[in-house]
Formats: structure tokens, sequence, C-alpha cells
């Protein structure tokens, strides 16, 4: 028979939050675009002397993205220096957590029903930015000390199409949050992958599932796409190495897009030691529960608690669900037109079936709008002269009575008229035109 | 007053001079701008002068950053850097009329307790050419003691500014960790580091404190109130006679064993004798874990370091890295492999529990339950002064020299230095250390002490 293997795959989401300023200056953090080098100061430029100041805002986001992915939040946590050489770390090393994350233990499932545990959630600060140009490697460091959120899970995925549901629910969760704008093409949101591979048979028998006694890194891949085509070309790779019966080993790789194969960037002898300890330039962060508790009330409802209600609520499919609950504004005007729908008998199917395949600019229509529309289709107004023309006909013939009142000067006779005329077409005349129809006809 | 002795004044003196229109802030200026066009030559104490016409004239540890006004940190790698910012306490002197007159001298990156260690040349002392100043203070303290300045400021993580004001015979005072914001200190040992004046008296240094502590929103360990000494101790009309009267006085059993010189020792506990005199209480206290404290502290100092320095990587400030002179470049790889993983939990974690201990030592001596004392007095250093070159090839005995004044630090306590006498000709100081955010009663014990003696009214004849 032939051996089977599972890959095991851990993932790292970076997010850069939408803060105001700076973590740990007064700076904008609202770089994107800008002019390189005017958004900076002696802190985030690491000058000598310079000392870093703890944005409460961003602490804050990073414990709501904690609490909604049911981690439990450090009552007291502590900055540490990562220390590494890069041209783009001003200070030599990076603010970050590594002993004493802020948020640990946590959980997320996905739509497969997978339970995918988050090792933890912790708060650090972005880098410059290199641009190669030529010969020469310029430095931007508008984005030096922009808060950054690290989400780290369990190695709990084992196939490609976890890790994409699993990164477009926390892409979804920061922006439901609004904590970040989370655009991947934008750097907003980063991914980075360590992946194993082994044969099942090990896990499966007797002896005690571990987990392979390496792992390669995919990191430095700015794309979505990439790194998913990155891990599965790795599972293939890894499965292949082991089939011929090669020793993997601990490694940094990454990913060329023009040969579409991963590359070797850095060995096990090569890895950094990045000598973390407590930053001794900030005081430990206490957390109080009284602070946990009023920022878990202010959560908002999450997306995938809004679909899971959606599809109880109003009876709709899961799939419409999902694509309602897509975005918070979305699912805002679901239910704003919901509301008027029920004002207006239009039905919560009608609704969901009208967004879900119309698929409305929300941005330039208000929920107002298309119930009215609907309203309009239900009656299914008949307009034109000829089909108003022969219903007015028909009407006349079988109101003798009502005609000959009308032309004795009875004005009220035309009402009977207009009457059977509905009662004919089922409501759906356009009684605006049909009034002078009947009225030509009536006089002749 | 006349015009010729302006610079032997003190800072409060000098106040009280330009009040009485004694002389003008130009005239001030002027006179020491002459003094240090002479005497800086001989002893090396500034890297930078700046003329002014107003303001009080202040010089500045080089260590701490002057927008504006080049500042080296007495390291090569530095000798081309003018930042684009004020230090905290600079904008505070400047906000209270002082003029920062010149940069002073210091040990690369403070590292050092000689004054040797700056890329710039030793400072020499004004109390004899041929002796160390002192450090890493070196310039700062040279300064005072030479009246190139109304007072100075320097920076203490193990002594720098209490055992170079010892060896130089001025008032050094190392306000307690967080007092005075450290934005614009270059970093040596950040949780360590602070910035105190060096004085022509211990009035004075109270006054500077003032001027220089209490919160800004830049330094997160930096405690939001201001120190109001001066104002408490001067001006509370407190009776000379009445200032330590009944005062509890420790005086720690280890910092008078071996390595002490008996005629440091001598200084020291006459010393001792004129406060009981003045009515203070002597006790004998003991700190034990005074003997683990300096190989802490240089398991916790050299690993700060390593990361405090890993920003002058070449790329900016112009300067490589083989810049580094050879005590920094000791303290990198110390600092480096005490942190590796592996080694993390062996070094500086353990060193970190020694520190917890160092503080619980001072936390026991002051404890008032359990009888505890209101301050603890000793010498700064074992030694007077030594000879230029004496020490440099031998960092373990270097070290050493900062035996009495690191735990100080470890623990975040303020400490006082001041004149107490001499010993063959060159000044000795006396150590005087108080509870965290109690500079108050440090500064009446050293007040009470100056008012009666004339040490400090000594000055080298140079």
């Amino acid at each position: 028979m032939k051996q089977m293997y599972e890959p095991i795959i851990g993932l790292e989401v970076h997010v850069e939050l939408n803060t105001k300023s700076k973590m740990f200056c007064r700076c904008s953090a609202d770089y994107f675009g800008k002019e390189p080098n005017t958004y900076t100061c002696p802190v985030c430029l690491g000058l000598p002397g310079a000392l870093p100041l703890i944005n409460k805002a961003a602490i804050e986001d990073c414990i709501k993205i904690g609490l909604a992915l049911n981690c439990k939040i450090s009552e007291k946590s502590l900055f540490e220096r990562k220390n590494y050489f890069y041209p783009d770390l001003p200070k030599g090393y990076q603010i970050s957590q590594y002993r004493w994350p802020l948020c640990i233990n946590g959980q997320i499932t996905l739509d497969s029903g997978q339970v995918i545990r988050i090792n933890r959630v912790h708060q650090e600060e972005d880098t410059g930015k290199l641009s190669h140009l030529g010969g020469v490697t310029l430095i931007d460091f508008n984005r030096s000390g922009v808060p950054l959120v690290e989400i780290v899970t369990e190695p709990d995925f084992h196939d490609v199409a976890s890790v994409r549901d699993y990164a477009k629910k926390l892409q979804q969760l920061f922006r439901y949050l609004e904590v970040s704008n989370a655009d991947m093409e934008r750097g907003d949101m980063r991914l980075e992958a360590n992946i194993s591979v082994h044969p099942i048979a090990i896990a499966s028998k007797a002896s005690p599932w571990r987990l392979p006694d390496y792992r390669v890194e995919l990191k430095n891949i700015n794309s979505f796409r990439f790194i998913v085509a990155a891990i599965e070309y790795e599972i293939k790779r890894q499965i292949e190495a082991l089939e011929k019966r090669e020793k993997l080993t601990q490694e940094t790789r990454g990913w060329n897009e023009d040969k579409k194969c991963t590359f070797l960037q850095r060995s096990k002898e090569e890895a950094h030691d990045y000598r973390y300890f407590p930053e001794p330039d900030l005081p430990e962060l206490r957390i109080e529960e009284s602070r946990v508790k009023s920022l878990e009330s202010s959560l908002p409802e999450l997306p995938w608690d809004k679909l899971k209600r959606f599809a109880e609520e109003y009876g709709i499919s899961k799939n419409d669900a999902q694509i309602l609950s897509e975005t918070k504004e979305l699912a805002e005007f679901f239910e704003s037109a919901l509301e008027h729908g029920k004002k207006h008998g239009v039905s919560i199917k009608e609704v969901a079936n009208y967004i879900v395949n119309r698929k409305p600019d929300i941005s330039s229509v208000l929920p107002t709008q298309i119930i009215e529309e609907l309203k309009g289709k239900k009656v299914g107004i008949i307009e034109s002269e000829k089909e108003l023309e022969k219903l007015a006909e028909q009407a006349v013939k079988e109101n003798a009575n009502a005609v000959l009142d009308y032309k004795k000067g009875k004005e009220a006779a035309l009402q009977v008229l207009i009457g059977g005329v509905m009662k004919l077409s089922l409501g759906k005349a356009d009684i605006a035109k049909l009034k002078p129809i009947l009225e030509k006809l009536l006089k002749s | 007053m006349g015009k010729n002795n302006i610079t032997s004044l003190t800072l409060i003196g000098t106040i009280k001079g330009l009040k009485q229109k004694d002389f003008s802030e130009e005239e001030l200026n002027n006179a020491y701008f002459e003094r240090i066009a002479k005497l800086n030559p001989k002893l090396n104490s500034f890297l930078e002068i700046k003329k002014n016409s107003c303001g009080i004239p202040a010089a500045i540890k080089d260590i701490i950053c002057t927008q504006g006004i080049k500042t080296t940190a007495g390291s090569r790698i530095l000798s081309n850097f003018i930042p684009p910012y004020n230090a905290i306490v600079i904008q505070r002197l400047l906000e209270n009329g002082i003029s920062v007159i010149g940069k002073t001298n210091c040990d690369e990156f403070a590292m050092g307790g000689s004054g040797e260690n700056s890329s710039f040349g030793p400072t020499k002392n004004p109390w004899d050419l041929n002796k160390v100043t002192g450090g890493s203070s070196s310039g700062s303290a040279a300064a005072v003691a030479a009246d190139l300045c109304a007072f100075a400021l320097g920076s203490d993580t193990g002594g720098s500014i209490r055992q170079p004001a010892s060896l130089c015979g001025v008032v050094g005072l190392k306000p307690t960790y967080g007092r005075v914001s450290r934005y614009g200190l270059i970093a040596m040992a950040s949780s360590l580091d602070t910035i105190g004046p060096v004085t022509k008296s211990v009035e004075d240094a109270a006054l500077v404190l003032d001027w220089i502590s209490g919160g800004d929103g830049y330094d997160s360990n930096c405690h939001p109130e201001r120190s109001e000494g001066y104002k408490h101790i001067f001006f509370a009309g407190a009776q000379n006679d009445k200032l330590i009267k009944g005062l509890k006085v420790g005086v720690p059993k280890e910092y008078f064993g071996e390595g002490l010189n008996p005629k440091v020792k001598q200084v020291i506990e006459d010393a001792i004798k004129k406060l009981e005199e003045q009515g203070a209480e002597i006790v004998e206290v003991s700190l034990p874990n005074s003997k683990y404290a300096l190989a802490a502290y240089y398991i916790i100092v050299p690993s700060e370091i390593s990361a405090n320095m890993a920003r002058f990587d070449g790329i900016r400030y112009g300067s490589a890295r083989v810049d580094f002179g050879p005590e920094v470049k000791r303290r990198i790889m110390l600092g480096t492999y005490t942190l590796s993983s592996g080694y993390y939990e062996e070094y500086y974690a353990k060193a970190a529990k020694v520190r917890t201990l160092v503080k619980q030592d001072f936390n026991k001596a002051f404890d008032p339950p359990a009888g505890g004392v209101d301050v603890i007095v000793g010498p700064v250093s074992p030694t007077t002064a030594w000879n230029l070159g004496e020490k440099v090839d031998d960092p373990l005995t270097m070290y050493l020299s900062d035996i009495y004044t690191i735990s100080a630090n470890l623990a975040g306590i303020p400490g006082l230095s001041i004149p107490c006498g001499f010993s063959e000709g060159l000044p000795v100081g006396l150590q005087i250390l108080g509870k965290q955010w109690d500079e108050e009663t440090i500064l009446r014990v050293g007040y009470a002490y100056e008012q009666s003696t004339e040490w400090h009214k000594e000055k080298p004849k140079i």
C-alpha cells in the first residue's frame, strides 16, 4: 500500500493596526503612500537617547483581537527586546513580546468545524521599509514603529484549504473590529507558515503522536496567493524528499514566483538567536480585569456569530448568510433593509435574494431604496396603454350601471370602474395612467 | 564679590549675584569662557565649548543630547553626531535660565570608572594632573572642581556621578531611578541609568534636582511628580543644629572591609563622627548581598549594553563598529553571551534575582518597623584618585573601584557624594544613600555636614 503523508502547518499572521499614532511615539501611523521619511521622530528613527512610550489604543486593539480569538488576557505582560541586525531596524532590536505575551491560549473554529488553537496574540512594532533601486537601497522610516500584532497558531493545519479559510477569517475579523484595513496588497496583513510533513502511520499507530524533528519556515512572502502556492509546493517537495529517504532539516525558505518554487534562505546553523530580554525602557503592562471586561463588552458581533444568527434567525441558507455577513457594512445594510421590508410586506427571503444576487453598491444605495424597488416588483404595475385600454373596455362592459351613472354626471362612478379594472388586473394597473384612458372611453 | 571671583561662586551664589546686579549674565559667561580657554587644555574637561552671552553656564556631560550641539558620548562612533533634539533635562535647564557652555568629556558611552575610556583622551584631575578624575562623568566633575562652570550634569549607572565627584572633591547627586527623565540621555544600561547634578554645594544639587526632576510624557519609567527638596530644606527655615537631630544613620559593615584604603577609611570614620556630634544616631547595618552586587551588575549592564549599542551599526552616524573602544567591545561581547539562548536563565535571569536581593537588603535596612535607618553612609570609592594609566590594563581591578556605588543603581535608590576631607592631598567623598524617592533626607544630611565643615570650600590650585 502506498504510504500516505500528512502536512503539519502552523501560521504566524502579522497585522498592522490602524491607530492614530505609532506604537511607541507620537508620529502618525497613517504612513501609506506618504513622502518617505516625513512621518518620523527621534523615537521611531532610533536616535541615541530616544525612549519608547506605550500607545494605549494599540494595546486595547491587541486585547480586542485576543478576546475575539477566545484568548486569555494576561494580567501581567512584558515588552521584550528582540535583537537582530537589519538596515530597516534602526535600534538594532525590535520591541516585541516573547516570554510574557499579552494574550494566550485562544482558538478559532473554521468552516469545516476544525478548531485551530491560537498560541498567542502579542504586540510589537513594525520596521522601516527598504526599496532596492538598481544598485542602491533606500530606507523609508515612515513605517518604523507602526503598531503590529502577531497571531501565532499551534501547528493545527493539515491542508491548504484550512489555511486559506483561517487567513480569510482573520482578515474579516480585523475589519469587523475596525483595528486594521487588513489589506494584503498594502502589507497591512502578512502571513508566514511553518511546514513539516510526516508519514501518517506514525501518528495513527500505537506510538504517540509527535511533531517531526524539523520544520521549514516560509518567510518574506508578501502575497497571499504566493504563500498558498509556496505551501502547496513545500508539501510536495517534502513528501518527495521523504519518499527518497532524504533527511529534512530546519530552515527558512522564500518563494520564487518566476520559477514557481521555494528556495533556501537560511539553514539552521545560520538561524538567529534573538537574545530576548525584558525591555528595560518600559514598565510592566498590567491589565485589570475590569478593563478586559469593558473591552469585551465593546466588541461588535463577530462575523461567525453573525453568520450563525442570520441563518438561524432569518432562516436563510448558510451560503447566503455567509455572503450577507461578509462585511460589517453589508450585514448592517441587510438588517436595515429587513427592518424596512417588514413595514412594507417585503419578505426576508426577497431582501436576502436581492442583495445576494444583485449585489447592490451599498455605498451609493440606501436600504430603503431597495425596499421601494422590491415593493414595485411585487405590484408588477401594468403601464402599457394598450393593455390598460383592453382592461378598461372589459370593465365598462361589465359595469353598465356605473357607465350610466357617470354619464348622468356622477363623478364617483368612475371609482367603480377603476375598481373593476383593478379587480381584472389583480391590482396591478397603473391608476395614474388608467384614469385618462377610462375618461376618454366614457366620453366617446 | 569682585568680578574676578565670579567663577568660584556656587550656583546659588551666582543667582544671588545676578539678582543683586553684582555682575551681568554676559560678564558671568565671559568669566567662565575665559577660564575654560585657559584651563581646559590642561584638563581636557570639555570636548565642545560654546560661547553664550546670557544664562547661567552649565557644563553638560557629552552623553546628554543637546540640539544643534555635537554630542559624542565620548565615542569616535558619534564624533560627528549633532542631535536634532534636546534631552528633557536640557529643556528644563533652558526654561530655568541656564545656558550650555560646553559638553564634557566622559568614558565612551559612560563605560568606565576613570575617564580614560574616552575616545578623546582622559580628563585630568584638577587636584593633581597626573591622576584620574574618576568616571564616567570625568569632565563634569573636573569642570565643577576647577570652576569651569556654575554646575554640571552627569549620568550615573554604577557610580559615574558619585565616584568622580568624590575623586574631584565636589558634590554629586545620583537621584532615584525614575526621578529624572532619561529622554535624550544616550543609553548605556537603561534600567540603571540616571541623570543628576554635579555641583559646588549640596544646596546647588537640591536646586538643580528640583529643576530637572519630574515626568515629561517621554520616559515611561519617570515619576510624574517634580521634587521639591530645595524648597523644603532651604526655604523651610530649618535650624542648622536641628537638621539631623535624632536621624538614624546606618553604617554598613560590608563597606568597611578588605579593599578599603585605611587612610580613606579614617577620613570616612571622622565624617561619621561629625554626623554623630550633630545629633545623628549611628547604627551598624548589614547589606549581606553586597558581595554579589558587582557580579550581578556586570551581567545586567553588559546585557543591556549589547542591545543599546546595536543601533551604531555603521549604517547611520557615519562611523563603523571597528571604531568602538576596547571596553565597549568587551561589554558588547559579554552581554551578547549572557543573553544567548541557553545562557539567559543561567546569567541574566539569575542576575535579575540577585538584583532583587540587593534591593531587599536596602528595604530591610530602611524599614521603620524593624528599627530601620533614615540614611546609610559610607565611602564612595575605596581609594582616592589613582595615577593615569594605572588600571587601564586590568579591567577587573577597575570594576572593583565601583564596589560601593553600584548597589544603589541596582536598587534604584538615591545617593549623594559630598567632600569630607583629604588623604595625601587628594579629596575623599562621603556617600549618603537614601530610601527610594527620598532625596530630601540625604540632601538634608549632606547639607548639615557641609554646614559644619569647610571641605567643600577647598579649591584645587591650578
